[in-house]
């Protein structure tokens, strides 16, 4: 099983998300943001980071790079997409998940281990979990405020589309406390907070981040 | 030489919290005028010549696609002398 990892200029997840893949038995590969070639993964991961500087917009300039057109090709037909925080405004740019991250409504960077409900075990990337399952993982981002309009969040609940939420005081200011989210289909998944900090207590403040990764790996295995 | 300018807002039901740190800093200096203040970006866009239909055309599609984000944003194309 072949995950891929995506390098932007100023990615800083990327060794992470790999490790998490190896620490989970599949292979991770390398890919380069300047190269459409996808090299026969099964799934990609958009990791975390300041692609591009976070100019313009976060994942605003990430979104043209030539890997997307070829990420956005196969998430639209079915290929498993995971995008972690820098990651998550990079699939809100491309379009391929509804709404926008804009700055935290208290303007500071956030850094902290979070508690998060599991909402939505049917995506590819959460069948490991249970529906209402407690985690706790690391987030750290300046710009995590999920924002869309009425339409789009009465949308995301009616079909049971937010995947995790924020637990407690809302980190952010995000809409109805979204820390991720999935596309109809349940193959494309963003979340601000990092599951591939947290697969190993002794590296991170639990394993919690884990069953993300054991988890496309079983939809892949079920295909 | 006139410019193709391109100002982006936030849509007025999108939070702005950068706005509000500047309006809450205005006070603090003695300047009582704000009611609100909110902050966008401005794009100041250079072409040989004066624009033409055919350029304002082409920035308006690139504001669309890339210098705004229309799910949280508008933007207004204009050409200063």
């Amino acid at each position: 099983m072949k995950v891929g990892v995506v390098t932007f200029p100023g990615s800083l997840d990327d060794r992470d998300a790999a490790r998490a893949i190896r620490a989970v038995g599949a292979e991770a590969i390398a890919l380069w943001h300047g190269d459409s070639e996808l090299h026969n993964v099964d799934a990609v991961i958009l990791p975390g980071g300041f692609s591009y500087g976070d100019y313009l917009r976060c994942g605003a300039i990430s979104r043209f790079a030539p890997v997307m057109t070829s990420i956005i090709e196969r998430a639209n037909t079915g290929m498993p997409v995971l995008g972690i925080c820098n990651g998550f405004q990079i699939l809100c740019e491309s379009h391929l998940l509804p709404g926008a991250l804009t700055r935290n409504h208290a303007l500071h960077f956030l850094c902290t281990d979070q508690r998060l409900r599991i909402e939505n075990t049917t995506t590819a990337w959460t069948s490991n979990f249970t529906v209402g399952q407690e985690i706790v993982i690391p987030l750290k981002n300046g710009e995590g405020s999920f924002q869309c309009d009425d339409a789009t969040l009465a949308q995301l609940e009616d079909e049971g589309r937010v995947v995790l939420r924020y637990v407690g005081e809302n980190p952010n200011g995000s809409r109805n406390l979204i820390a991720g989210i999935t596309n109809a289909r349940g193959n494309v998944v963003g979340l601000m907070p990092h599951p591939e900090h947290a697969i190993d207590p002794l590296t991170g403040p639990s394993a919690d981040g884990l069953p993300f990764f054991t988890s496309v790996l079983t939809a892949l295995v079920g295909k | 030489m006139a410019k193709i300018v391109v100002d982006v807002m936030l849509k007025p039901e999108i939070l702005d919290p950068q706005g509000q740190a500047v309006g809450a800093a205005l006070p603090r200096l003695g300047f009582t005028f704000a009611k609100s203040v909110r902050q966008g970006k401005r794009f100041e866009i250079e072409v040989d010549g004066d624009p033409t239909p055919a350029q304002l055309a082409e920035v308006s599609k690139a504001a669309q696609t890339l210098l705004a984000n229309p799910v949280i944003e508008t933007f207004v194309v204009k050409v200063e002398k």
